[in-house]
């Protein structure tokens, strides 16, 4: 066997362990494959180059609350606000406050509230969403998922084409295996001191725990803008902009 | 509060409240009169069209009552109570529970019960709140009333006035002829009437029969395969008919009729009105184990209990937009069947700046009613209800906390936004003139965000509160 069959072999023989890693997938939607970060680092890291589309992520709180879960609610609405559709967001309390996901950039019209009396009406509501093709998500705030029901929303997702989300609320097993295509976990972490009193943007440790087909990683991250999309700390990803915008700051500063 | 209409170049009330009343207003007193007896008086407009239709629904609605009812315009509805008395434990306790439940819906109400039709108007608009005449007296008892209780008009209740007639009573003894030469046929009409000499015909609402379809069967059903493949069929059916009557169902209730005699329903809404049998009897059967079928099941109907017009459309131009919401009507029908009514909504932005007031709930498929949410000032992607009291230390009055106290954890506030000022909306609630609340958007040291707030009740005493957290 030549060189070039065998590579020739090996690309065939990749191309179908990927499919089946993927599912069956027979009536996918045409949509489009994944939704990047915009993010080079993190994009690069994710091996369809962004969230899957027709898949299930899960998303755990890592700050001290986590029953509520405020920062994972807003990382998953401001991936919601760069899908184009209605979300589908299934919930036992009603504190999601509108206002807020409407400054993350996902119009509060755009979102049908389900507000589920158990965990399994929960799920029970998410699977009815996600088979349901004209969604652009679903998310559920779950405090546990089991594999079972996992694969049961992941087959769901892969149908339909649509995006699924799980918000881990409580004090939720990281490790629990399931079926869910990529596993994350989002926390505050102190953001860069203004040269005025006042507060900036946030910023958020972001950890890819787990992620078929990937490796995991982690990254630091200011919050969503007002079209959804995080960004890199200035100081990370451009030092002399970062100073020269802090000088400019200070001057105005002095000046007022 | 009066209602006005417009009469010729007048301005009168034609209906005045229970307070009003006390006041001395009176229907047929003009507005420039009634004004000067009432100082703020509060005004609406007739609108007859409308209160000739809400009477005629509420006559409909009487229907619970008995099979025979009317809207008797302006304010009046009759209903035929023959023989069905006794449903309601007697003639003054069916009045009492028609004025009790009209009171509920914030309707005063007075109700009589006679022999004749013209006896109880007269009755319910000059005598007591509930009034039951005996069978056979209303003669004696129609005696003191004034004449106005016969169904006369204004003019001729004025002119038999100057004659001296004040009460019913007073009539009885007039010779009929003169009676009639003096002021035509409808004295002595009315007269009659309300005396049971002449037969006034009551002409009943007919009200839209709902769309219905009943099987029955030889042998009694059991089996749940049998209840799915009965309520299929019946769906079916009922939608043949529903697309005959260009309607669609809104609430569908299933009723099963046991061998032993009992009645189970069991019920779905829909979002939108509906004709789909597909997703209509997907609807039901999802509900269909609350069934229990005992010894069997005889009868199964299944009614469209609401339904609306529903004209087939036409497909859109647009035929790509596929992810048009209304696509999503048989999801949420399902999800609202399955979560329950009003459990699966959409939300809407209110005009207000206080933050639990800011959004209101609606129907998911409501169109968006354009109004637009406000996006410059940051807000918590989660909001506490109600808002948890915390300990906080802030150094002077205007400042944000040094640190706070929130569920026995103590938090050191590092960076701050604030204070943005909100004013209690005194014009919902008078205890809110003074109230205002301090909003800061703080960060802990591990960079957790909250949103605080310090109420502020009388000058010098505060309260501090941690209202929702972000993202």
């Amino acid at each position: 066997m030549s060189v070039t069959d065998r590579q020739a072999a090996i690309e065939a023989l990749r191309l179908r362990v990927k499919g089946l890693e993927r599912g069956a997938g027979q009536g996918r939607s045409d949509r489009g494959e994944a939704l990047p970060f915009g993010i080079g680092q993190i994009d690069v890291a994710l091996p369809e180059g962004g969230m899957v589309r027709a898949a299930l992520h899960e998303v755990f709180d890592g700050n001290p609350y986590p029953n509520h879960g405020a920062v994972a609610a807003a990382w998953i609405g401001g991936i919601a606000a760069r899908l184009d559709g209605v979300v589908l967001w299934c919930l036992r309390g009603a504190e999601l406050h509108g206002p807020a996901l409407a400054c993350l950039g996902l119009n509060p019209a755009r979102l049908i509230l389900a507000q589920a009396r158990s965990e399994a009406e929960i799920l029970w509501s998410m699977e009815e969403g996600l088979r349901h093709p004209g969604l652009a998500a679903v998310v559920g705030e779950l405090t546990k998922l089991d594999l079972t029901p996992s694969r049961r929303l992941q087959l769901a997702a892969e149908t339909s084409g649509v995006t699924g989300f799980v918000l881990h609320r409580g004090d939720a097993e990281i490790d629990r295996p399931n079926a869910a295509m990529s596993r994350w976990r989002v926390s505050s972490l102190p953001s860069t001191p203004l040269p005025v009193p006042g507060i900036g943007r946030a910023r958020w440790h972001m950890e890819l725990l787990r992620c078929r087909g990937g490796k995991p990683a982690a990254w630091i991250v200011e919050s969503c803008d007002e079209t959804g999309h995080l960004h890199l700390p200035a100081e990370l990803a451009d030092r002399s902009a970062a100073s020269r915008a802090g000088s400019e700051r200070s001057k105005a500063a002095a000046a007022g | 509060m009066a209602v006005v209409a417009a009469e010729g170049n007048r301005q009168v009330l034609t209906a005045v409240n229970e307070e009003a009343e006390a006041a001395g207003l009176a229907p047929g007193m003009t507005l420039t009169h009634a004004q000067a007896l009432v100082r703020n008086l509060v005004l609406a407009p007739a609108e007859p069209l409308v209160e000739q239709r809400d009477l005629a629904r509420l006559a409909a609605a009487c229907l619970r009552y008995s099979p025979w009812t009317r809207a008797c315009p302006p304010d009046g509805i009759w209903i035929d109570a023959t023989g069905v008395a006794h449903l309601f434990g007697g003639e003054a306790a069916m009045l009492d529970r028609i004025v009790a439940r009209l009171g509920k819906a914030g309707l005063a109400a007075r109700a009589a019960i006679a022999d004749t039709p013209g006896a109880a108007w007269a009755f319910s608009h000059h005598g007591k709140t509930v009034s039951v005449i005996p069978p056979g007296l209303p003669a004696p008892m129609l005696k003191d009333l004034p004449v106005a209780a016969l169904r006369l008009p204004p003019a001729t209740v004025e002119a038999l006035r100057r004659l001296g007639f004040g009460r019913v009573g007073e009539l009885y003894e007039v010779p009929r002829g003169t009676m009639a030469r003096r002021f035509g046929p409808e004295v002595l009409e009315r007269l009659d009437q309300a005396l049971g000499h002449l037969f006034e015909p009551l002409d009943p609402v007919a009200p839209p029969p709902p769309i219905q379809r009943r099987l029955a069967f030889a042998e009694p059903i059991s089996q749940p395969e049998d209840f799915r493949r009965a309520t299929e069929d019946l769906t079916v059916l009922l939608c043949h008919d529903l697309e005959a009557a260009g309607a669609g169902a809104r609430l569908l209730i299933l009723a099963v009729l046991g061998v032993d005699g009992g009645t189970q329903r069991i019920m779905a809404g829909t979002a939108q009105a509906s004709r789909d049998p597909l997703h209509l009897s997907r609807l039901l059967v999802e509900k269909l184990d609350r069934i229990d079928p005992g010894f069997g099941v005889e009868i199964v109907t299944l009614t469209a209990w609401r339904s609306e017009s529903l004209l087939p459309r036409q497909s859109d131009l647009h035929a790509g937009r596929e992810k048009e919401p209304s696509g999503l009507a048989p999801l949420i029908d399902r999800l609202a069947n399955r979560l329950g009514e009003g459990r699966v909504y959409g939300l809407a932005p209110v005009q207000s700046d206080v933050p639990e007031r800011s959004v209101r709930r609606r129907p998911p498929l409501a169109p968006a009613d354009g109004a637009d949410w406000p996006r410059d000032v940051p807000r918590p992607v989660r909001l506490l209800f109600p808002a948890e009291p915390i300990e906080a230390m802030a150094l002077l009055p205007d400042h944000p906390p040094m640190f706070f106290v929130w569920r026995r954890e103590r938090h050191v506030v590092k960076r701050a936004d604030g204070p943005e000022r909100v004013f209690g909306e005194w014009w919902r609630r008078p205890e809110e003139v003074r109230a205002t609340r301090d909003y800061f958007h703080v960060e802990d040291e591990a960079g957790a965000r909250f949103w605080l707030y310090r109420e502020g009740l009388s000058a010098g005493s505060y309260r501090w509160y941690l209202h929702g957290l972000f993202g």
